[in-house]
């Protein structure tokens, strides 16, 4: 018996099978070694490990400031999306790349930089420093580092939509005499709203890992600025391979439930669009 | 399954694995071919820790010196810094390095568990393999505003410090020692209140720094904190550059910093450079590697500091 009829575009045989090879080398591969380095670990140490309160108050460092951050990526996000696809200005294309840089930059470099301007005698820093609010070393300056890092996100994923969106709903909404807040809430929100939270997946999936900007002007203090992935390094720094990999595990498990539940939300978001 | 399935499922795997190995081994030959001599040019690899850049990039150009003048060959030296644990772990995991020169025996012995270095590299040179060392020393703002003289002014209530993290950092493992050390005279060998001193030191940390240069850079350019622990030499450099703004304290007992050094015996046997590495590593204890040592901290060499009560661990 034949299952499948012929497909319409040809090759799908042939790149699925290179999808499926590349995927196992470069992802899952390496994704199936870091369980079987948390695995050399009984059930009981790897509870331990990750139980430990100072791993615990990592968790919370790290997620809440990775949630804060992309919660501002997103609404910035959309903003400067919207500021960059409806109107034209000047120097528009040179600020259309500097969206990029911190993909560009490496991070360490954004890290000394953000610290070096935020400390309490730094440019921005000396400002808040007046009003006894202190940026660097503080959780503020994590979430600062983790904005900065996670921007690019939510940008790109909503321009192109945005781009596409055509005008003329608009239009009709207000002919139809809904207000401009309501043109945007009803029409223009639901198209972007899927490709905004992409973006928030993507920059929370990216902040929650990140290392290199964040060491700079967290401070590291156990308890307080202490992030997740600088408890893995310390770890291995003790070659500890596999209490590294088991805190590793539970931050990608993590990670792996956020982008679920987007995902889950856009299928959602698909089905009621197309109308089912 | 028919053959035609049969040959897509060779032809994507062949493909793929062509594609990434045709990348992996180009980027691999580029790699090595910075380490591997041509035309009689040895290549070296130190991998070394933080606070050793301005000394490695001093003795390097010396040693290439004196290399020449003895073999008549060149001789490049290709240098890696970074946290001392992540270096050796960087060894360990197979970063061709023909000689690290790291910040604690520990480290060494984590390269060695490897199976890279030979058991008994710590007595394969002088002092323990240790050519040079340094101590822990307080650096603080001119005037000393704070009034800080010794380890017991550190665990006062209004008192920042900026140390690096012992966890990530081999140089902040000594202050560590250092803080210990004095806690236990005190105390008179009492580890329980050898404990509580620590925890109150480090409960007066405003940063925690992941290395060493870090940590001075927090308290350097960013102006944090009222004192720096730091090694000698790191000291120095900072008063070398900023010359009316800090002033050095040494504690009344510190520890003898004996940085290790060794041959990573299964590279060299490889690359078949054990010759130049150990005249690399040797050279440190020449009069010229010794002055080069000094040259780059601005310090006599000072195996046993005169007015500091040295701990040997």
């Amino acid at each position: 018996m034949k299952k499948t009829a012929k497909r319409v575009i040809p090759g799908f045989g042939l790149s699925l099978g290179i999808t499926l090879t590349m995927l196992s080398i470069i992802v899952i591969i390496p994704l199936i070694s870091l369980v079987i380095y948390t695995l050399k670990l009984s059930p009981k140490e790897i509870i331990d490990t990750i139980t430990n309160a100072r791993v615990m108050s990592s968790f919370k460092v790290s997620i809440l400031t990775a949630f804060i951050a992309s919660i501002v990526n997103l609404i910035m996000g959309v903003v400067l999306a919207w500021v960059l696809v409806r109107y034209d200005f000047p120097l528009k294309v040179i600020l259309n790349g500097i969206i990029e840089l911190p993909f560009a930059l490496p991070t360490a470099v954004a890290g000394i930089a953000l610290t070096s301007l935020t400390t309490d005698n730094g440019l921005i820093g000396k400002f808040f420093a007046k009003f006894g609010i202190e940026i660097a070393y503080t959780k503020a300056g994590i979430t600062i580092a983790l904005i900065f890092v996670g921007i690019p996100f939510v940008v790109r994923a909503v321009q192109p939509v945005l781009e596409k969106l055509d005008g003329s709903y608009e239009e009709a909404a207000q002919t139809m005499g809904a207000s401009r807040f309501t043109a945007f809430r009803r029409i223009i929100l639901p198209e972007i709203f899927p490709a905004a939270i992409t973006g928030f997946g993507l920059a929370f999936g990216r902040c929650i890992g990140e290392y290199g900007s964040v060491v700079f002007i967290a401070g590291n203090m156990p308890y307080k600025t202490e992030i997740t992935p600088l408890i893995i390094m310390s770890k291995l720094q003790e070659y500890n391979y596999s209490q590294a990999t088991a805190i590793a595990l539970v931050l990608l498990i993590f990670s792996f439930i956020i982008l679920f539940v987007i995902s889950l939300v856009q299928h959602r978001n698909a089905k009621i669009l197309k109308g089912g | 399954m028919n053959k035609k399935r049969i040959i897509n499922i060779t032809l994507s795997i062949a493909l793929t694995a062509v594609v990434s190995l045709g990348t992996f081994t180009s980027c691999g030959k580029a790699a090595a071919s910075n380490v591997s001599g041509k035309d009689g040019k040895i290549t070296l690899t130190n991998v070394s820790y933080d606070p050793t850049r301005e000394l490695y990039a001093n003795y390097n150009k010396a040693f290439a010196k004196h290399w020449k003048e003895e073999k008549g060959t060149d001789i490049e030296i290709t240098q890696s810094h970074g946290g001392s644990g992540k270096q050796a772990l960087e060894v360990a995991n197979g970063l061709e390095a023909d000689v690290v020169t790291l910040a604690l025996e520990y480290d060494v012995n984590a390269v060695r568990d490897a199976g890279l270095i030979e058991d008994g590299w710590v007595s394969e040179f002088d002092n323990d393999s240790a050519p040079y060392t340094s101590t822990i020393v307080f650096l603080v703002r001119k005037g000393n505003p704070k009034n800080i003289h010794d380890w017991d002014d550190l665990v006062k209530d209004d008192i920042g410090i900026i140390t690096p993290n012992p966890k990530t950092s081999g140089g902040a493992r000594w202050n560590y020692l250092a803080a210990w050390a004095y806690a236990d005279k005190q105390n008179g060998g009492d580890e329980q209140k050898d404990k509580e001193f620590i925890k109150k030191l480090y409960q007066n940390v405003l940063v925690l720094d992941s290395g060493a240069r870090g940590a001075t850079t927090t308290f350097v350019e960013n102006g944090q904190g009222d004192v720096l622990l730091a090694w000698e030499n790191e000291a120095y450099l900072s008063i070398q550059d900023h010359p009316d703004e800090y002033e050095i304290i040494t504690p009344s007992v510190s520890i003898l910093a004996q940085p290790s050094v060794a041959i990573v015996d299964k590279v060299v046997d490889e690359r078949g450079t054990r010759e130049a590495a150990t005249e690399y590593l040797q050279y440190l204890y020449s009069d010229e590697g010794q002055l080069q040592a000094t040259i780059s901290t601005d310090l006599q060499t000072k195996r046993f500091s005169k007015n500091i009560k040295t701990l040997l661990i």
